[in-house]
């Protein structure tokens, strides 16, 4: 078809930049470890060699909040956690992407009262939601990959 | 004489009047004391040679309300070897809740007093750092008393959706 037929054996591609950009962003988001409570588990099981999620470039799970991209918020977000949560985010560069993992991140799951934060998007801005009680470990990649999709559909000038 | 028997008839000796009464149930013995000598209670029961009950095992309060006296402190003592339980129960009006602290003679008393001030009100006089451990600093008002408000989230169905999204807090950037 033109010039990719001729350059290709040359050892070059042509694409746009953005696609490019993305497409680094996406092949190493390093997660932050924010496993509170038992859908740690299984975020824990999806770093696992059975459910591998170091093929998708994140199993450096970094405790640093300033050396990782994503935040996967694991469990209950208690009131007295709402403020270190945010402080956490706020640590991060850009850019950053939230999941919100199981029900209690999503929507305050089974917990409706006055001790749980009933869901963190009331605390940081969420990109995507993983349903379940504990959300498997293939869900939870789902989740990702869900991720994934929408980072490849950004624009440049959005974290700009 | 069983271990229990004992101590009960050791308390009685020792403070007469102030046990006010010793309830068992289901193999559980309690024993209602008035809250000025439950210190000493808790500590003749852990010093006295033959009434070894070295171990606080809980320290928890629960609230009868509307009923006078509201508060119910109940301490979870433990003599190691048998190993044998015993609980010692005081009751606290809701107006002054107030009571002498426990850590002079068990020292794990402290967390189980900082959560009942948390969670209840009851101040204990003499307690080195009483302050809020569960629920933030700033918290106002004591969760786990029964005129506390439930403090749930109305759940949304789709004929309230709209308005319960507009009141939402959500998070900006």
């Amino acid at each position: 078809m033109g010039l990719e037929q001729k350059l290709g054996n040359m050892g070059v591609v042509t694409t746009t930049l953005e696609t490019v950009v993305n497409w680094g962003r996406t092949n190493a988001m390093w997660p932050m470890l924010f496993g509170l409570a038992c859908c740690a588990i299984e975020m824990i099981s999806t770093v696992m060699p059975n459910n591998d999620l170091s093929r998708f470039g994140m199993e450096l799970m970094r405790a640093s909040p300033r050396q990782s991209d994503l935040m996967i918020v694991a469990g209950r977000v208690s009131r007295k956690m709402a403020p270190v949560l945010r402080r956490l985010y706020d640590q991060m560069p850009d850019p950053k992407w939230v999941i919100a993992m199981g029900d209690c991140a999503a929507c305050g799951g089974v917990f409706n009262n006055y001790a749980i934060v009933q869901g963190v998007d009331e605390v940081v801005p969420v990109d995507v939601y993983v349903a379940g009680c504990p959300p498997r470990p293939e869900a939870l990649m789902h989740g990702i990959l869900t991720l994934h999709e929408k980072v490849k559909k950004e624009k440049i000038k959005d974290w700009a | 004489m069983t271990y229990i028997e004992k101590t009960v008839t050791a308390l009685k000796e020792k403070f007469g009047d102030a046990i006010e009464q010793v309830a068992v149930f289901r193999g559980e013995t309690t024993a209602w004391v008035k809250k000025e000598v439950v210190v000493e209670v808790l500590r003749f029961l852990k010093e006295s040679p033959d009434l070894r009950y070295t171990f606080l095992a809980d320290l928890t309060a629960y609230d009868d309300w509307p009923e006078e006296p509201r508060f119910k402190v109940a301490y979870q003592l433990r003599e190691m070897t048998g190993p044998v339980n015993f609980r010692v129960t005081c009751a606290v009006h809701g107006d002054d809740a107030e009571l002498p602290t426990a850590t002079g003679v068990h020292l794990n008393a402290n967390w189980h007093e900082r959560e009942v001030f948390d969670l209840f009100g009851i101040k204990f006089a003499g307690h080195p750092d009483l302050r809020r451990i569960l629920m933030p600093a700033d918290w106002g008002g004591h969760p786990l008393r029964k005129d506390y408000p439930l403090g749930y989230e109305e759940v949304e169905f789709t004929f309230n959706f709209d308005e319960i999204e507009k009141k939402k807090p959500y998070a900006k950037e």
